[in-house]
C-alpha cells in the first residue's frame, strides 16, 4: 500500500507545487499589470491619496485641495474663481476622471511623474509622503479677470484669447457660459448631480465646452487682415494706400451673384486701409479671388489655419477649404463659406502681426515644477511661422491702427497707446438666419514699438437685437479692457 | 496485507518510527513559535491601522496561547507519540486567519458585515475542544472501522441536510449552508467529509481484495469488473447530485476526489485513476452544460474582467455576476513581491466573503507574494505530515483513513486557494484554519485530531517483548 501512497505524496506534492507557481505569476509576473490597471481601484485611491500639486498664475496658486470625510479617497480638487479658470485647468474628479491641464500635466501634479522618480525615492527613504509637483502657467490673472467679466456682463455666449506676440504666451483664455470644476471634484451624489447638469445633453449652453480651444466660427471680417496679409506678401498690392483693382458692384467670377457690401461704404477701387478701415467685402473678396485658392490656403496654413494647436491642451484645428472655386475663395476670403477659426486662431493672426510678421507658436504652461519648486521643465519661446515679413507686417500694422483710429474698431481705442485691430461679423445658419457671431482681433503697442497683447474676442448673442451685433459694438469694448490690464499689470 | 510484498526498503519508514521519541517537547517549543507570531502579526495590524497597539492584544494573545497549550496538554497526555508538526502548524495558521479576520473586521467597507473575530475565536476553541474530544475518546482509530455503515449513513444524511426545505439556505448561488436558529448557519459538508473519510476506508479495506485483483488487463490498464465498478459509480452519481442540487462543484470535486485516492491507494491500480479522472471530467463537463451557476463561475475564471464589467454594469440576466475574481487578483497584483503590509491595503473591496472564501487574497495583497507562498508551505507541511502519518500505520484502515483525510485536505486547499488566484474556476470552499466558517474550523480540528490519533498509534513504540529466559537465543523479529 505504500506505492501509492508515495505517489499521492508526489500529487499533493504537484498541487502545492501548481498553487506556487500560479502565485508567482499574479504576484511576480503579472503584478505591475494587475496593480496598475486603471480599473483597479487602488489606483485611484493611490491618486487621491496626497494632496495634488497646484497650477499656478502669476505665483499664486488658482486651485487647492480639501480632505474628504467620506469614502476611500481622501483628498479632493478645489479651484478659486473655478469658472473663470476652468477654461485654462480643466477638471479632476474623483469620479469623473480629468481633463485638459489637469488631465496633461497629472504625472506632475500627482507626483507620479518619471522625473519625480528618484526625488519620491529619497522621499520614500527618509519618510516623507509624497507630494504633487505644481504646474507654473503664462496666464495673467488681471487680463483672464477682463476677459471673463466682459463675457459675463454680456451675457451670451463666448470666448477671448489673449497672447504676447514676441512669444506666444497665452494671457487670458476664457470662455462663457462656464462651470465651476469644484462642483464636480468629488464622488457625492451631489458632485454626480452637478455633472449631470453639466452634461450638454441635459444643458443647451454646454457650460464644458472650451470655446477659446475648441468652438470654431466663422471669422468673417477679421479673416481679411490675413487676406490683406496675402494680398501684400504675394505682391499683388504693395502700397496700403494705391488704388486697388476693386470694382463696386463686383460680380463673383463664374456667377451672376453680386458679392455685397454692409451699407453704403467708399469701396470702389478702394485703398487697402480704405478697404480694411471700412471692411470692404468687394475689395478683399476679389483678393482673394485673384489670388486663388491655393496662394490664399497657404497663407491660413503659415498662420496655423487646418492644424491643432497644442499648448499643451489641444486646441481644434481651424478651417480654410482646399478645391474651391473663385467664387467659393472669394467668400472664404471674407471668413464666409466654409472658413471657421478657434478665438486661439484669430489671436494668433492679430499676434503675428504685431510681432513683425513672425508667429510664436502659443503655449500656456511656463514651467513644470518639483514639490520644492525646483525648475523640472521651463517651455522656451518657439518661433511656429514667419507669414509675411516685417516690413508687410508693418504696413498691416499701420492698416489695423487706421480701423481702431477712423474705422469701425473705434471702442478699442486706449489713450496714449496705438491699437490696431479688425472687427468681423460673421453670418451664420441656413441663409444667415441666426445671429451673427460677432468678433474682434486686436493687438496693443507699447511707445518702443513692441505689442504686449494680442487679442481675439468672439461673441455668440442668441438674445441680442441683429442689429446691435457688431464686432467693433459687442467684442471691442472687450478686447480693449484685456489689453488695458495686460498694459496695467506691465507697469 | 500488501505491503508485505513491496521491497525491504519500504519499510523503513516504519521501522524508523519505532522507539522513536516522543517529541512532545519540539512540538511545545513550536507550538510557542505558533501563538507568538500571530500575536506580533496582531500588534502589527492595530499599529497600522491606528497607530497604536489593539487594546485586545493581552487578551487575544492568551486566548490563542490557551487554545494551543490546551491542545498540547491533551496531546501530550492522550496521544504522545502523536506528530508533532500538525498541532503548531493548525494553531499557527489559525491564529494567521484570525488576526486577518480582525483586520478585516475593522474595514470600513467591509462595515455592514457583523463583526467576526471574536465568533471565530469561539469557534477555534470548539475545534480545540473537539479535538480533545477525539483524542480522549478515541483511544484507538481502528474503532471508527465498526461504524462504516453507519459513516456512510451519517454522511449522506449530513450531505442531504442543506436540501431539506426550511432548513437549507441559498446563499449566493451555492446551497451548502443549515441554518440552525438562533446559532446561525453551519455548513454539513465540511463534517461530511471526515465521516465519508470513514466510511470509504473502512469500505476499501474489506473490499480492496476484490477490486485489485479481479480485472482484465486491456491496454497496459487492469479493467475492473463490470460490477466492481459498482462502488466509483454511486460515489460519482452522488457527487453529480451534490453539484446539481446544491450547485457546489468544491464539495462535489473534493468527495469524489478523496474517493479516487483512497481506491487508487487500497487497490494500488493506477487504472481507477484513469476512470476517476474520466469519470469527474464527465460529470463536470456535464453539470456545465445545463446548470448556468456552474457557467458563471468558468465565464468568470475565463475572463473575470468581462464579469467584472458586467457586475458594474448590473446586467440582470437570471445569474449572478460578481466582482470578486478580479478584485481579488487585483489584490495579489498589488501585493507583489512583499506586499504592503498587515492592515494597509484594499483587499475589503472584493466585498462579501472577504474573510471566508477570499481571505488568501488578503494574505496575498498585505503579505505579499512572500507570506502567500509561506501560508501555502505551511499547508503543504500539513498535507506532508498527514501522508506520513499514512505511510507510518501499521493498519490498512489506518492507512487508509489517514490518506483520505490528508488529501481531502489538499484538494480543499487545492481548490480554495486555486480558486481564489484564479487557477481554476472559483468554488464557494473555505481555506482550512485560515477562513472565517464555525464549521470549517471545527471539523478542520477535528480531522487533525483523528490524523493525531492514528500517527500516535503509528509511532508508539512496539510493546518491549515479554522477558524469556531464553531470550539470548530468541532472535527478536520487529514487526512491520
Amino acid at each position: 500500500m505504500n506505492k501509492p501512497l508515495r505517489r499521492i505524496a508526489i500529487f499533493c506534492g504537484l498541487l502545492v507545487l501548481a498553487l506556487l507557481i500560479r502565485d508567482n505569476w499574479i504576484q511576480y509576473v503579472k503584478a505591475d499589470e494587475l496593480r496598475t490597471d486603471t480599473k483597479n481601484r487602488r489606483v485611484s485611491i493611490e491618486r487621491y491619496a496626497s494632496p495634488r500639486g497646484d497650477i499656478i498664475v502669476g505665483g499664486n496658486p488658482i486651485t487647492g485641495h480639501a480632505t474628504t470625510t467620506s469614502g476611500d479617497f481622501k483628498y479632493k480638487r478645489t479651484y478659486k474663481d473655478g469658472p473663470m479658470w476652468a477654461p485654462v485647468t480643466g477638471f479632476v474628479s474623483q469620479a469623473f476622471g480629468a481633463n485638459q491641464l489637469e488631465s496633461i500635466e497629472d504625472g506632475i501634479l500627482t507626483g507620479n511623474d518619471d522625473r519625480l522618480f528618484f526625488r519620491n525615492t529619497l522621499d520614500m527613504l527618509t519618510g516623507k509622503k509624497k507630494e504633487g509637483g505644481n504646474v507654473v502657467t503664462t496666464l495673467n490673472a488681471d487680463a483672464q479677470k477682463a476677459a471673463y467679466n466682459g463675457l459675463k456682463r454680456q451675457g451670451g455666449k463666448g470666448a477671448v484669447v489673449a497672447l504676447e506676440p514676441s512669444t506666444g504666451k497665452i494671457l487670458a483664455l476664457a470662455s462663457y457660459p462656464s462651470y465651476d470644476p469644484s462642483s464636480i471634484a468629488g464622488n457625492s451624489d451631489k458632485d454626480a448631480e452637478a455633472w449631470k447638469k453639466l452634461d450638454k445633453k441635459n444643458n443647451p449652453d454646454d457650460p464644458m465646452l472650451n470655446r477659446a480651444l475648441r468652438e470654431t466660427y466663422p471669422p468673417g471680417s477679421t479673416f481679411k487682415v490675413l487676406t490683406a496679409a496675402a494680398a501684400l506678401e504675394d505682391g499683388l498690392y504693395t502700397d496700403p494706400d494705391a488704388k486697388t483693382d476693386s470694382p463696386d458692384p463686383w460680380v463673383m467670377e463664374g456667377t451672376t451673384t453680386r458679392l455685397p457690401n454692409e451699407g453704403n461704404i467708399p469701396c470702389k477701387n478702394a485703398t487697402l486701409r480704405v478697404a480694411l478701415q471700412y471692411s470692404c467685402n468687394t475689395v478683399f473678396g476679389k483678393i482673394g479671388s485673384d489670388l486663388g485658392n491655393d496662394k490664399m490656403l497657404d497663407m491660413a496654413k503659415k498662420f496655423g489655419f487646418t492644424e491643432e494647436q497644442y499648448t499643451p491642451v489641444r486646441s481644434s484645428a481651424s478651417v480654410f477649404s482646399d478645391d474651391m472655386n473663385p467664387s467659393q475663395t472669394a467668400l472664404s476670403s471674407i471668413g464666409q463659406f466654409n472658413t471657421a477659426a478657434t478665438p486661439l486662431q484669430m489671436a494668433m493672426v492679430a499676434s503675428a502681426v504685431a510681432n513683425n510678421g513672425t508667429l510664436m507658436k502659443p503655449y500656456m504652461v511656463d514651467e513644470l515644477q518639483a514639490p520644492n519648486v525646483d525648475t523640472i521643465e521651463k517651455t522656451e519661446p518657439e518661433e511656429m511661422s514667419q507669414p509675411l515679413s516685417a516690413k508687410n507686417a508693418q504696413i498691416l500694422q499701420s492698416m489695423m491702427e487706421t480701423v481702431v483710429d477712423k474705422g469701425t474698431g473705434s471702442n478699442a481705442k486706449i489713450p496714449g497707446v496705438k491699437v490696431g485691430g479688425k472687427t468681423g461679423t460673421a453670418q451664420h445658419g441656413v441663409d444667415n438666419s441666426e445671429n451673427p457671431y460677432a468678433w474682434f482681433i486686436s493687438y496693443a503697442k507699447g511707445a518702443d514699438g513692441t505689442a504686449p497683447v494680442a487679442v481675439a474676442v468672439v461673441i455668440e448673442d442668441d438674445n441680442a437685437v441683429r442689429d446691435d451685433i457688431s464686432g467693433g459694438g459687442l467684442a471691442a469694448p472687450i478686447a480693449r479692457n484685456v489689453m488695458e490690464a495686460v498694459i496695467e499689470s506691465k507697469k | 496485507m500488501s505491503s508485505t510484498t513491496n521491497s525491504p526498503t519500504h519499510h523503513t519508514s516504519t521501522i524508523g518510527a519505532i522507539g522513536a521519541p516522543s517529541r512532545r517537547n519540539t512540538e511545545l517549543a513550536l507550538l510557542v513559535f505558533a501563538v507568538v507570531i500571530p500575536v506580533f502579526a496582531y500588534a502589527n495590524v492595530g499599529l497600522a491601522l491606528n497607530d497604536s497597539v489593539p487594546p485586545g492584544l493581552l487578551s487575544y494573545g492568551l486566548g490563542l496561547g490557551l487554545l494551543a497549550g490546551v491542545g498540547h496538554l491533551v496531546v501530550r497526555k492522550f496521544a504522545p507519540y502523536a506528530d508533532p508538526l500538525m498541532l503548531p502548524l493548525a494553531t499557527l495558521l489559525n491564529g494567521l486567519g484570525l488576526v486577518v479576520i480582525w483586520r478585516l473586521d475593522q474595514s470600513k467597507r467591509l462595515s455592514n458585515y457583523a463583526e467576526a473575530a471574536p465568533r471565530q475565536l469561539l469557534y477555534s476553541a470548539m475545534g480545540v475542544a473537539l479535538l480533545a474530544v477525539v483524542l480522549i475518546f478515541l483511544k484507538d482509530h481502528r474503532v471508527l472501522q465498526r461504524y462504516t455503515y453507519i459513516s456512510m449513513a451519517g454522511a449522506l444524511f449530513l450531505l442531504i441536510l442543506p436540501l431539506v426545505p426550511g432548513l437549507g439556505a441559498n446563499i449566493y448561488g451555492a446551497k451548502i449552508w443549515i441554518k440552525i436558529p438562533g446559532l446561525g448557519t453551519l455548513q454539513p459538508g465540511e463534517f461530511a467529509k471526515i465521516v465519508l473519510a470513514v466510511f470509504f476506508a473502512g469500505y476499501l479495506m474489506v473490499k480492496r481484495d476484490a477490486l485489485a485483483l479481479a480485472s482484465r488487463r486491456f491496454m497496459g490498464l487492469y479493467l475492473p469488473r463490470g460490477r466492481d465498478l459498482g462502488p466509483i459509480l454511486v460515489v460519482w452519481v452522488i457527487s453529480i447530485l451534490i453539484l446539481v442540487f446544491e450547485t457546489d462543484l468544491g464539495t462535489s470535486l473534493l468527495f469524489f476526489g478523496m474517493f479516487v485516492i483512497m481506491l487508487y491507494v487500497a487497490t494500488e491500480r493506477t487504472s481507477w485513476i484513469v476512470f476517476g479522472l474520466l469519470m469527474s471530467a464527465v460529470g463536470a463537463v456535464g453539470v456545465a452544460s445545463f446548470e448556468p451557476h456552474i457557467q458563471t463561475r468558468v465565464q468568470a475564471w475565463l475572463d473575470p474582467m468581462r464579469e467584472f464589467e458586467l457586475s458594474r454594469a448590473g446586467v440582470q440576466d437570471g445569474v449572478v455576476h460578481s466582482e470578486q475574481a478580479m478584485q481579488a487578483l487585483w489584490a495579489f497584483g498589488s501585493g507583489g513581491t512583499l506586499g504592503t503590509g498587515l492592515g494597509q491595503g484594499n483587499s475589503d473591496l472584493i466585498g462579501f466573503a472577504a474573510n471566508s472564501d477570499f481571505i488568501l487574497a488578503t494574505f496575498g495583497e498585505e503579505l505579499g507574494l512572500a507570506g502567500v507562498m509561506a501560508i501555502l508551505l505551511l499547508y503543504g507541511l500539513i498535507i506532508e505530515r498527514g501522508v506520513r502519518t499514512a505511510l507510518a500505520a501499521r493498519d490498512p484502515f489506518g492507512k487508509l483513513l489517514a490518506i483520505g483525510l490528508s488529501g481531502a485536505f489538499g484538494l480543499q486547499v487545492f481548490v480554495v486557494a486555486g480558486g481564489v488566484m484564479g487557477l481554476i474556476p472559483l468554488t464557494g470552499m473555505t481555506l482550512p484554519f485560515v477562513a472565517y466558517g464555525g464549521s470549517s474550523v471545527i471539523a478542520n480540528w477535528a480531522l487533525i485530531g483523528i490524523l493525531l490519533r492514528i500517527s500516535d498509534t503509528a509511532r508508539r513504540p512496539a510493546p518491549a517483548p515479554a522477558a524469556n529466559p531464553d531470550a539470548e537465543m530468541t532472535q527478536v523479529v520487529r514487526p512491520s
